[in-house]
């Protein structure tokens, strides 16, 4: 006889449901979803071991469980506890718990540098959104905050020290999904910093994807780097065949230019499949890829401003109603204006656009 | 059709009288109106020579703020453009070299910059999405062009004078107002 898997009963915010042993709190709310799910800064479904460290899951547990129905006397991070049988946990019901999420989210913007102007991750950051949602968008912190260079991880990859959170998912992300794991954490404390041991430049295949684990903007694609603002990107599915990963991915596009490509995000911002650096960094052209489609974006994110989803392209009706002739005079955009110079293809530059890249533009208008 | 509102009055249309058949009494009784105005203040102004003081809440024209050593405010952060209701904003970044700190605030600038005239409904919501303080509605108005070209401003045309090299420039620029609000 198959030895039948227990089920757990578990309450969270009044919401009660089953589920096997050895889940956390954290992985039983996102199967209710919506609001009663704890947001998490450094827990990652997808990398063992991580979890633990940001406290922004931290939830109440009212009645630790049937055996023993007393409450837990602190706060505990959802993501390390697992689930008891008769379990009640109370996340977004608890004062307790909203109130301590305030404060850690302050603690966590406190070494934070705020500069969402410049950085290339605002719009889909999920330190921003978490900072908006309990209503710090401001900062009472006057002191001088934590600096670091910034800093290049090989060829590809940024490092802001400035703006990490020490969440450590890049560095489970170099250590699982690669072989070979060259930077981790370096010193303690405030001094914590995530380093490449002696400037050795990481050159494994999948290194690209500690761009998408991260929370923050402290690892940024280069390739893309200040190229442009996320949201006035489209997101398209696409995909290809590529020899070590599965090749489906999300284009970020600017009119037919490439300038973006990352691994497609599931609902809880984490990555569905991991993807080559082949794929991320090299393949900037259109032609590379079958288009599948718009990405799905949720409609409270700033990404969806441009309506990409859902939007028709209108079509030219001149000739129609004119019995097929063309429109004599037609204004040509790029006569009066700069912007989007036809001329330059930014997802050619292999890094940052500069003051030279324009300055050839304008010799030759 | 029957009657839609009680309101209705039934315009009467006597032959007129001898009187009023004259003319020439109503006549002077107009004129008496028209001469009366002469002797009243005007309510109009000789505009190119005179001007109206402009109300403190008035948007014109936008201009690009740099700090007090000329620097230059915007980093192209595109929240301006993405407050914009009339998508008449756009603009492309790049990244400060080493050697052009003393012409960029920051790490990132906004290396073209246009706004579109012809779009702009001037609401000032770009300078309330600022988070730099880089973009301010003027106390001027968009001057009338006869070709598109004239109303797509650029960096160029939107950037305030430089408060050290170009000094006087920049008090000209800086208009009346402070001035005119230390003596109130």
């Amino acid at each position: 006889m198959a030895e039948e898997i227990k089920k757990l009963k578990v309450t969270i915010d009044n919401i009660t449901l089953e589920v096997p042993q050895g889940t956390t709190i954290l992985q039983a709310a996102r199967m209710i979803g919506g609001d009663v799910v704890p947001p998490a800064m450094c827990y990652y479904s997808k990398l063992q071991g991580s979890g633990g460290k940001c406290r922004t899951c931290l939830v109440e547990v009212s009645k630790g469980s049937e055996a023993d129905p007393r409450p837990m006397p602190k706060l505990v991070a959802s993501c390390r506890t697992g689930v008891m049988d008769g379990m009640e946990v109370k996340n977004i019901t608890s004062p307790k718990v909203i109130d301590a999420r305030n404060g850690v989210v302050e603690f966590l913007l406190l070494n934070h540098p705020l500069d969402c102007p410049i950085c290339d991750q605002a719009g889909e950051c999920h330190l921003q959104d978490l900072g908006y949602e309990h209503g710090k968008e401001a900062t009472r912190y006057e002191f001088k905050r934590r600096t670091f260079d910034k800093h290049d991880l090989g060829p590809y990859i940024q490092l802001h020290m400035t703006r990490c959170i020490l969440c450590y998912r890049c560095v489970f992300t170099a250590d699982q999904v690669s072989n070979k794991r060259v930077h981790g954490v370096l010193s303690r404390g405030d001094h914590a910093e995530i380093a490449t041991y002696i400037e050795k430049s990481l050159d494994n295949d999948f290194i690209g994807n500690v761009i998408d684990v991260c929370p923050v903007g402290a690892l940024t694609d280069k390739t893309f780097r200040f190229k442009n603002r996320v949201w006035f990107t489209k997101p398209v599915n696409a995909h290809r065949d590529c020899k070590c990963c599965s090749g489906k991915v999300t284009l970020w596009q600017r009119g037919e230019e490439v300038l973006r490509v990352t691994a497609r995000k599931n609902q809880w911002g984490e990555v569905e499949k991991w993807i080559c650096n082949e794929c991320r960094f090299e393949k900037k052209k259109v032609s590379d890829w079958v288009i599948e489609g718009p990405t799905h974006v949720n409609r409270h994110s700033v990404i969806s401003q441009g309506h990409y989803e859902k939007m028709k392209k209108p079509t030219e009706t001149f000739s129609k109603v004119h019995d097929g002739r063309k429109p004599k005079l037609l204004m040509d955009i790029h006569s009066v204006s700069e912007v989007n110079d036809p001329s330059i293809d930014l997802s050619a530059i292999n890094g940052p656009a500069t003051s030279k890249v324009f300055e050839h533009s304008k010799k030759q208008s | 059709m029957g009657v839609l509102t009680n309101r209705a009055k039934t315009l009467e249309q006597k032959p007129m009288t001898f009187w009023e058949s004259l003319y020439l009494p109503a006549i002077f009784k107009g004129m008496a109106i028209t001469f009366g105005h002469m002797f009243r203040k005007k309510p109009t102004i000789n505009y190119p020579e005179q001007k109206r003081p402009f109300s403190p809440v008035f948007r014109g024209l936008h201009v690009l703020n740099r700090d007090e050593e000329g620097r230059e405010n915007c980093t192209a952060c595109g929240l301006c453009a993405v407050a914009c209701p009339a998508e008449a904003i756009t603009m492309e970044a790049a990244e400060r070299q080493k050697g052009e700190e003393h012409l960029y605030r920051e790490e990132k600038y906004a290396a073209k910059y246009e706004i579109n005239m012809l779009r702009c409904i001037f609401c000032g919501l770009c300078e309330e999405a600022c988070p730099k303080d880089a973009i301010y509605l003027s106390e001027t108005f968009a001057p009338s062009n006869f070709t598109r070209k004239g109303f797509i401003y650029s960096k160029e045309n939107l950037l305030i004078p430089h408060p050290v090299n170009e000094k006087e420039k920049y008090e000209v620029a800086k208009g009346l107002r402070e001035e005119q609000l230390k003596n109130k």
